[in-house]
């Protein structure tokens, strides 16, 4: 029978959360890596007992951690993220020019083929490879010594690269998201990158539609549809049907189109899940309802999934990367809050029931499916 | 023998319990010994201080015999007490936040 294990990463450790198939009983161990911030921990696609975590710390800095039993024990890695050539400015929140500085490792997407590699996504954002498990990381630098580097800018989270998105149809083919640059796009493995950003319009921006300086939250894409992305955008839910070359609004009936997680159901390539928050200066759910917002169109129509889900004097915030689907039949969707709640659905996001509640604020879900 | 006190979450990270002895080659300053720290416990590099310009990181502080020797230059040389294993070199997790 099938089981499930997800993968947490909160602001005081790492939490291992495994049920069987059915998805009703929950085993839940950790701390992992306890006071430590666990930004991401992520599965290889090619060896689902292979895991990578980013554990950091404002005090001792980063730290890289591997496991090859599912999370059950941990050997640390290399923290080298050094970057190549010269390190060269971005613009630092006054518009000034400011060096670049590794602060921490945001992200982690191992290949889709081979476990011992590993791509990391770090701020001040930029994209790092491991060719061996974890222990060694050189930095693909064809992407922030693109024209438009000097220019980028932290968002108020920091300037970090987020989001990697490999394409399963094309190994040279990538997407990376970067707060406040945006989206863009390798067709050759890392060598070369362009901004992929053309439809994106930011009203904080002196120039709104400017070809870099978005705040893109998060994107996603479904397997059997590389051509075919999805973004939550600081404010906008957008779609793109050309692989990220122009986008479009899909935000439609949403209640607020500011958010931060976005995902797609795991067989139904048009079923896509955010979670819409209040605004930018307000980062807790509108009228203190948590509510899931499903579209079954790709966009534009959106229904409300409240069932198990508080709707009152719910405050709690959901990141970025605390959103995940399994790959059962029904498709299970899960997140994280930022006030330590797991919640899972069995069912595609129709009904929602806690894994538990009091963990720390809650980083990053992953969701794996093992045989 | 040099003895080096680590804050828990280092040591949690070097899988050791209580303070560290170590045989340190030549002048005991800040710098030999977090050379033989880190040589001994590979895991702990860049924790204490920068891979690549070696300074100490921003909340880690460095005190023995009572003293803080946090912002004295790397190649300073340690209290004889120090040198001598009499008084353990502490690296400190400094105090922050609320």
């Amino acid at each position: 029978m099938s089981a499930i294990r997800l993968l947490v990463g909160t602001r005081k450790g790492a939490f291992v959360l495994t049920a069987d198939g059915q998805r009703r009983k929950w085993d839940i161990s950790g701390p992992h890596f306890a006071g430590w911030e666990v930004y991401h921990i992520k599965g290889s696609p090619a060896d689902p007992n292979r895991l990578y975590a980013s554990q950091t710390s404002g005090w001792f800095g980063q730290v890289m951690q591997r496991s090859n039993d599912g999370g059950k024990t941990w050997e640390a890695g290399g923290n080298e993220f050094k970057y190549a050539g010269t390190t060269g400015t971005h613009l630092w929140y006054d518009g000034t020019p400011h060096p670049w500085e590794f602060k921490r490792v945001w992200h982690l997407e191992p290949s889709l083929s081979d476990p011992e590699t590993v791509y990391a996504g770090v701020e001040d954002a930029a994209l790092f490879r491991s060719a061996d498990g974890g222990r060694t990381w050189q930095e693909l630098p064809g992407l922030r010594s693109h024209p438009s580097g000097a220019k980028w800018q932290p968002g108020a989270g920091g300037m970090g690269l987020h989001t990697i998105i490999q394409d399963p149809s094309d190994a040279k083919r990538m997407f990376v998201a970067i707060s406040a640059a945006g989206v863009f796009r390798t067709d050759d493995a890392g060598e070369t990158w362009r901004p992929m950003n053309r439809g994106l319009r930011s009203e904080f921006m002196p120039d709104p539609t400017a070809e870099v300086g978005h705040c893109v939250h998060r994107i996603a894409l479904h397997r059997s549809r590389p051509g075919v992305l999805f973004m939550q955008k600081h404010w906008d839910v957008m779609r793109s049907d050309d692989a990220g070359q122009s986008w479009k609004e899909v935000s439609g009936n949403l209640p607020t189109d500011f958010g931060f997680p976005i995902h797609v159901h795991a067989h139904e390539p048009e079923t896509i899940y955010v979670v819409p928050i209040k605004s930018d200066s307000e980062h807790f759910p509108l009228d203190g309802k948590l509510r899931v917002y499903r579209s079954r169109t790709g966009g534009n129509e959106w229904e409300a999934l409240t069932k198990g889900l508080p709707q009152r004097d719910c405050y709690v915030n959901v990141l970025r990367g605390a959103m995940s689907v399994d790959a059962l039949d029904p498709c299970g969707v899960y997140f994280g809050t930022t006030g330590g709640q797991v919640y899972a659905s069995a069912d595609g996001g129709d009904a929602w029931a806690p894994i538990v509640r009091d963990l720390p604020a809650v980083l990053s879900v992953e969701a794996q499916t093992l045989p | 023998m040099i003895r080096v006190v680590l804050p828990v979450h280092l040591r949690t990270l070097a899988h050791l319990d209580g303070e560290v002895a170590l045989g340190v080659d030549g002048p005991v300053t800040q710098r030999s010994v977090l050379d033989a720290v880190e040589a001994r416990y590979p895991m702990l590099r860049g924790t204490m201080r920068d891979h690549v310009t070696q300074k100490r990181r921003a909340f880690i502080r460095f005190f023995a015999c009572g003293e803080d020797l946090s912002n004295e230059l790397p190649d300073t040389l340690l209290p004889d007490a120090v040198a001598k294993g009499a008084e353990p070199f502490l690296i400190v997790g400094a105090i922050a936040g609320g």
